[in-house]
C-alpha cells in the first residue's frame, strides 16, 4: 500500500517506538515566543537539564507586543516581564531571538516561512496551535503545550502516538471574490469543529494546487479550527519557487538536493486516507461567521440557521443575533486585517486594490496589522502603506495584535469587529467583543461600508 | 507531576458544549512565568461580571455544587494549546474531567499535569448530569488502574480509554522528559544518520 505525505515525513522522523505504545519523534525546527516557553525553561533550569540543540529553535516576540511605538520601552509591566524573560532565556542558552524591533521581527508563523526556516519534509513545532499553518510547505508543523516544549528543548523530541489520516479534497474553479479564507471557513462549516480530531489533514485537489503558499498557509493555519492538530498541503514547484532564495533556505547544489527529495514527498496514488472528504469549488461563496465558533459560518449573502441546541442559542444570544436573519447591512464599527491567519503580503494587496480610491466609512475604526517586519516593510514598497493612509486605515506595527487581545489592542465590550483572525470565541479580541470572521477582501469592503455588505456585487 | 490512582469525590456540572481555553483561561491572565495562580482566574469572565462583581447564575460560583471532578459538555478543551488552562483548572483543585469528547492539545495538556481527562459516551454523560441536577452530592469514583468511572447512585459504570504509557506515567507520576532523557544516545544515533 502507498504511503500518504504524512505517512513519509512522519516515518522519516521516527527515532523509537515503543511497544504498544508512543513513538519518538524527533524536531527538527522549534519555534518559541514570549508567553508558552517561560514555564519550560524554568522546569529545565529546576531539574538542571540543559538544552539539547539550542541552534535549532528560533524565538521571536509576538503575542504581548505593542503594535504602535515599538522602538519606546512596552508599557504593561507583566508584558514587559515576559519579554524580557525571553531575552534572558534566549541569551543564556544561545538561541536566536527576533525581538521587538529586529528586522524579522514577526509572528511566529509568518515569521519563520518568509525567512526560509520552514522548508517541506521538516517537523516543526511551536507552542502555539496555529504551528498548523507551515504545513503549507508539506511540513508536519503542530502546536505544542508547554510540558511538550520543555520536551523539545530536553531532548528535541516528542512522544506522540501517529494520528490517523484524512484528506479534504477540493476540484473545480473558485468563483470571483472567494479566497483562501473562505475555503477554509467553507469547510469548517460544513464537517464542524471537530471532525479533524485525533487526524491530521491532507488538503488536496485542483483549488490548493493553484493556490499561492500564502492563501496554502491561510487554509493550514485553520486545520486546528476543525479540531486536526494540523494540515499539509504536498509540495510542488509554487512552494520551490516560493522557498527558493529565502534568508534561511538551503542554497546552490544543496538546495538541488532537497528539491529532489521534496518531489518524493507527496501522496503515492493508491495511498489510504482513514477519512475523507470531497467538495466542489463552485459551492463555495464568500464566507463570514455569525457564532462563537469557526464552524458556525455561513455564506455572506446567507441567513443564519434556526437551531434548537443549546450551544446555538448561547452563541446567539452572545453575538445578539436572531436565527433566521441576515448579516448583510449590520453596521459594524471595527475591522481588523492582521493576525498568522491572513497578515501576509498578499491579504494587503488584495485589501489594498479594494479599498483604492475609497474612504473607510466614519464610524469605522479599521486596523492593519502586518504579519513582520518584512510585510510591512513590503506594504511600504509598494505603495500600500499611501492607499491605507488616503483611505483612513491604520497601518500599525507588526504582531498578534486583536486576535487575541493579550496587548491593549482591544474591541470594546458589546462592539462587532469584522476580522481576518481565526477564532471567534467569546472574549477573544476582548471581553464582551463579538467577532465575525471574514477574508481580507470582506473586511476591506466592511470598512468602507461601515456595514457588512455582499461584496460580489461590488465585483460583478 | 501529582500521581492519581483512584479518586471518589462529589462533581461539578458544567453542562456546556464547545468550552474553548480561551473561557478556561482567557488570554489576558496568561503574562505570568510561573504555573502557579492561575486557579484564581479559572473560567474567569463567566464567573465574574465585567464590573467584577460576582456572576451568580454560574455553576462554579453555586455552592451546591463542589468536589475534585468537573463533568462538562461535549469537544471540551478546544482553541488554544495554552498549557495554562491546564494549570488553571488544577490550580482551581480539580484532578479529573469528564466530557463526551476532549480537543487533542488539551488532552495532553491534562495529562502532562496530573489532571485525568476522562472520555465517556454521549448517552452516560446525560445521566451524570441528570444524576447531579437530581441530587448535588451524588458521588463519582474515577479508577485508574481499572479505568472505570462510576456514579453513585445510578447503577451504570464505564470503563474509559488511555494510552498504557500514559496510564503507567499518570499512576507514578513520571513524566516524558524522564523518558525521552534516557534515550538520548538513540536520539544522536539518528541525527548522526540523518545528517549522512
Ligand atoms: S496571530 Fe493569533 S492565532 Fe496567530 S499566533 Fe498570534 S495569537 Fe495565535
Amino acid at each position: 500500500m502507498g504511503k500518504t505525505l504524512f505517512d513519509k515525513v512522519w516515518d522519516a522522523h521516527v527515532v523509537d517506538a515503543m511497544k504498544d505504545g508512543p513513538q519518538i519523534l524527533y524536531i527538527d525546527q522549534h519555534l518559541i515566543h514570549e508567553v508558552t516557553s517561560p514555564q519550560a525553561f524554568k522546569e529545565l533550569e529546576e531539574r538542571g537539564i540543559p538544552i539539547f540543540r539550542p541552534n535549532q529553535i528560533v524565538a521571536t516576540a509576538d503575542h504581548n507586543t505593542p503594535t504602535l511605538n515599538q522602538h519606546l520601552p512596552v508599557k504593561d509591566l507583566l508584558s514587559r516581564n515576559q519579554l524580557k524573560q525571553l531575552s534572558e532565556n534566549c541569551e543564556k542558552h544561545g538561541i536566536t531571538l527576533y525581538a521587538l524591533g529586529h528586522q524579522y521581527n514577526g509572528i511566529v508563523h509568518v515569521m519563520a516561512p518568509e525567512l526560509g526556516i520552514t522548508q517541506p519534509g521538516m517537523t516543526i513545532v511551536c507552542g502555539d496551535s496555529h504551528t498548523s499553518t507551515h504545513g503549507a510547505f508539506g511540513t508536519i508543523a503542530f502546536g505544542i503545550g508547554t510540558s511538550q516544549v520543555a520536551q523539545v528543548f530536553a531532548s528535541q523530541c516528542l512522544l506522540l502516538t501517529k494520528p490517523k489520516s484524512l484528506r479534504i479534497t477540493v476540484n473545480g474553479t473558485l468563483k470571483k471574490g472567494v479566497l483562501p479564507k473562505d475555503v477554509i471557513l467553507y469547510i469548517i462549516s460544513q464537517i464542524g469543529t471537530n471532525a479533524g480530531t485525533g487526524y491530521f489533514c491532507e488538503y488536496a485537489g485542483e483549488v490548493f494546487s493553484q493556490m499561492s503558499m500564502e492563501g496554502r498557509m491561510t487554509v493550514c493555519n485553520m486545520s486546528i479550527e476543525m479540531g486536526a492538530r494540523g494540515g499539509m498541503i504536498a509540495p510542488d514547484d509554487t512552494t520551490f519557487e516560493y522557498v527558493k532564495g529565502r534568508t534561511f533556505a538551503p542554497k546552490g547544489l544543496d538546495f538541488e538536493q532537497k528539491i529532489a527529495y521534496w518531489k518524493t514527498l507527496p501522496s503515492d496514488p493508491d495511498a489510504v486516507f482513514d477519512k475523507e472528504y470531497h467538495f466542489d469549488a463552485s459551492d463555495i461563496e464568500p464566507m463570514i461567521t455569525y457564532g462563537t465558533n469557526p464552524g458556525m459560518g455561513i455564506k455572506l449573502s446567507g441567513n443564519i440557521p434556526e437551531l434548537q441546541d443549546a450551544s446555538f442559542k448561547k452563541a446567539l444570544e452572545y453575538m445578539n443575533f436572531q436565527p433566521g436573519e441576515r448579516l448583510i447591512d449590520k453596521p459594524i464599527n471595527y475591522v481588523f486585517i492582521g493576525s498568522c491567519t491572513n497578515s501576509r503580503i498578499e491579504d494587503f494587496r488584495i485589501a489594498a486594490h479594494f479599498v483604492k480610491g475609497k474612504r473607510k466609512a466614519p464610524n469605522v475604526t479599521a486596523w492593519l496589522v502586518p504579519g513582520s517586519r518584512q510585510v510591512e516593510a513590503q506594504i511600504e514598497a509598494e505603495g500600500l502603506k499611501t492607499i491605507f493612509e488616503e483611505a483612513g486605515f491604520q497601518l500599525r506595527q507588526p504582531g498578534c495584535s486583536a486576535c487575541l487581545a493579550m496587548n491593549d489592542d482591544k474591541i470594546p465590550q458589546g462592539e462587532y469587529c469584522v476580522s481576518t483572525s481565526n477564532r471567534n470565541f467569546e472574549g477573544r479580541q476582548g471581553q464582551g467583543a463579538r467577532t465575525i470572521l471574514a477574508s481580507p477582501l470582506v473586511a476591506a469592503a466592511t470598512a468602507i461600508e461601515g456595514k457588512i455588505i455582499d461584496v460580489t456585487q461590488y465585483l460583478n | 507531576m501529582e500521581a492519581f490512582a483512584k479518586l471518589t469525590s462529589t462533581a461539578i456540572p458544567l453542562e456546556i458544549e464547545n468550552i474553548d481555553t480561551d473561557q478556561i483561561i482567557p488570554a489576558r491572565f496568561l503574562k505570568a512565568t510561573d504555573k502557579e495562580g492561575f486557579g484564581d482566574n479559572v473560567f474567569r469572565d463567566w464567573r465574574f461580571h465585567e464590573d467584577g462583581s460576582i456572576n451568580n447564575k454560574f455553576i462554579l460560583n453555586d455552592t451546591t455544587y463542589e468536589g475534585k471532578i468537573l463533568v462538562a459538555g461535549n469537544n471540551f478543551g478546544c482553541g488554544s494549546s495554552r498549557e495554562h488552562a491546564a494549570w488553571a483548572l488544577v490550580g482551581y483543585g480539580l484532578k479529573v474531567i469528564v466530557s463526551s469528547f476532549f480537543a487533542d492539545i488539551f488532552k495532553g495538556n491534562s495529562l502532562n499535569n496530573g489532571l485525568l481527562p476522562v472520555q465517556v459516551s454521549e448517552g452516560f454523560l446525560s445521566e451524570i448530569f441528570h444524576a447531579l441536577k437530581k441530587d448535588p452530592t451524588t458521588k463519582i469514583t474515577v479508577d485508574l488502574e481499572q479505568q472505570t468511572i462510576s456514579v453513585e447512585g445510578i447503577s451504570l459504570n464505564e470503563s474509559f480509554e488511555i494510552d498504557p504509557y500514559k496510564k503507567t506515567c499518570m499512576l507514578n507520576g513520571y513524566d516524558d522528559i524522564d523518558y525521552l532523557l534516557s534515550k538520548k544516545t538513540q536520539i544522536e544515533a539518528f541525527e548522526a544518520q540523518k545528517l549522512n
